[in-house]
């Protein structure tokens, strides 16, 4: 049975209004709540822990898979494993988002370990976004694993968005990237009063031509702390970039730690950082178009997240 | 009407950039010209209110806005294209415009605002202000966002710099039609020959102090004759200027 809190939250993490179309996994409370799979997508539950395998056809194009997971019961602390197994040449799209919404005084927990194998020239969009509520004392947790598997050829482009609500939040990303795969990483993440997150990214370009490109902007509101660590290995010839763009506010701290291991003459990679408050001229010229220094602010940080 | 009175501004640490302004604005195109360093952008932002002045005051259609907020001023009717543009990452031309506009205001033609600045809607409404837009493209955004607010008070802050590609003969179009259509008076900080000769009142500004202000008439055969001719025509030659 789907409540009002669930539907809210599932509009948060996956812009849904109603079940989805094409193939989901609901999962609510730790439980699965409901599930639909076509003819070129399957999902089965695991059997020695927690957590689902999603095995999408090769070949597969234009389908999409939801993967939402949602809790409302505080003090519910949530662990789970789902296996992406995405066939030759397949194209899809996989949403997944967890939302919290705590109302008690305890922590609720949701940790979600996410690996993805990617088949020969296999092409995958993965969004994912996470938004924690509640008035409780309780605290919202999220620790994503994202482990990445790229065969030769096989594309996927990543969004990761954490804007509201989660306390406290460690998020692992692992990739390994065989001959002209490619990986692109969106990140953007918005912390607030006390909340801590840390970003840790390793990726091991393998392959002749693989490409990697990490681009992570975040805003440290309040008294807020951010932590960005990346490691980009190139062993072979190939291509990596990573950028980290905080915006900072109030008392907030953000601390960048770029590292780029080359192990191949042919290795080119690239890291770039900026750190800094909004500057003064650009909250003039907003403010020159008639918006107060609040608006300008506002306006200034929703366009760097969007 | 915009009225400057015994305007001056010292900075923090004491150096002095004007030094007792007095200027009525209530013509269509007021320019202000003068050598680099004499003051005129800090005029244009103590008028838009980006600089506090010191001492004196400004009046627009005889309300004191001398201490105003920026924001206030903007919703009074007062906007300035800035001689640097801004770069802003995330947001679009688009979401620029519209703030331009209003944002409450219903609809808003992004391709007559960007077509008038010789850009072409398709290719730039959906673009970032960021470092992937030239310094003449941002330019050019920036005219286009002073004509989307359209108000009784327009400052241009050497509008020409770095519209390469682009015309005078457009730049000065512009102007026109931005006369035309809202009434309001515009004044242009600018070294060329080319903006002065359309202007009504020219303005010289020189070591912080007004030097010279009347009517083009008057004032421009006495620049073009005198060493500010060479700062004034930068461009002639190249440009075939017809004097």
């Amino acid at each position: 049975m789907i409540d009002e809190i669930t539907m809210k939250l599932l509009k948060e993490v996956a812009d849904l209004d109603a079940l989805p179309t094409g193939a989901y996994n609901l999962r609510a409370n730790g439980k699965g709540a409901g599930r639909n799979t076509t003819a070129n997508i399957d999902i089965v539950t695991k059997e020695d822990k927690p957590g689902i395998d999603i095995y999408i056809k090769p070949g597969t194009k234009h389908e999409s898979v939801h993967i939402p997971v949602i809790i409302s019961e505080t003090g519910l602390k949530d662990l789970v494993y789902n296996d992406f197994y995405v066939g030759e040449d397949a194209d899809v799209v996989i949403i997944a988002g967890c939302g919290i919404h705590n109302c008690g005084g305890s922590l609720s927990q949701h940790d979600g370990i996410h690996t993805f194998h990617l088949a020969k020239n296999a092409k995958l969009r993965y969004v994912e976004k996470h938004y924690g509520e509640g008035d409780g004392r309780g605290k919202q947790v999220m620790n994503p694993t994202t482990v990445v598997h790229l065969d030769e050829g096989a594309s996927m482009e990543m969004e990761t968005t954490q804007i509201a609500g989660i306390d406290d939040t460690i998020r692992i990303t692992r990739g390994d990237l065989k001959a002209g795969a490619s990986l692109v990483v969106h990140e953007k993440i918005m912390t607030t009063g006390d909340q801590k997150a840390k970003t840790d990214f390793i990726v091991e370009l393998n392959g002749e031509g693989s490409s990697a490109n990490l681009i992570s902007r975040s805003v440290a509101k309040e008294h807020s702390f951010q932590e960005f660590i990346s490691d980009i290995r190139g062993n072979a010839p190939c291509a990596g970039h990573s950028e980290c763009d905080a915006i900072l506010m109030d008392q907030g701290v953000v601390s960048a730690s770029p590292r780029l291991t080359a192990a191949d003459l042919d290795a080119a990679l690239i890291h770039e950082a900026a750190i800094g408050k909004i500057a003064g001229e650009q909250l003039d010229k907003l403010m020159t178009l008639g918006l107060t220094r609040e608006e300008a602010e506002e306006q200034i940080v929703n366009g760097f997240l969007s | 009407m915009l009225e400057i009175k015994n305007l001056s501004y010292i900075t923090d640490d004491g150096a002095e950039i004007l030094r007792n302004v007095s200027l009525t604005v209530d013509e269509r195109f007021t320019a202000i010209t003068g050598p680099n360093g004499g003051g005129k952008s800090t005029l244009a932002k103590l008028i838009a209110g980006l600089y506090d002045p010191t001492e004196g005051q400004i009046l627009l259609d005889g309300v004191d806005i001398t201490h105003m907020s920026i924001t206030d001023r903007a919703r009074l009717g007062v906007s300035f294209a800035f001689q640097q543009p801004v770069r802003l990452k995330g947001l679009k031309v688009k979401d620029m415009l519209r703030l331009a506009y209003g944002k409450d205001k219903k609809r808003i033609d992004y391709c007559s605002f960007l077509s008038e600045v010789g850009l072409c809607a398709n290719d730039y409404i959906n673009r970032e202000i960021d470092a992937s837009l030239s310094g003449g493209e941002l330019k050019r955004i920036e005219i286009a966002m002073a004509l989307a607010r359209g108000t009784k008070l327009t400052i241009f802050d050497e509008p020409e710099a770095g519209i390469d590609l682009w015309s005078f003969q457009n730049l000065i179009r512009v102007f026109e039609k931005m006369y035309e259509e809202h009434q309001g008076s515009i004044i242009i900080i600018s070294h060329q020959e080319r903006i002065l000769n359309i202007a009504d009142t020219i303005v010289v500004m020189k070591n912080g102090e007004l030097a010279q202000a009347g009517p083009r008439e008057e004032i421009l055969p006495g620049l073009l004759g005198s060493t500010t001719r060479e700062a004034c025509g930068v461009l002639l030659g190249k440009m075939g200027g017809e004097k």
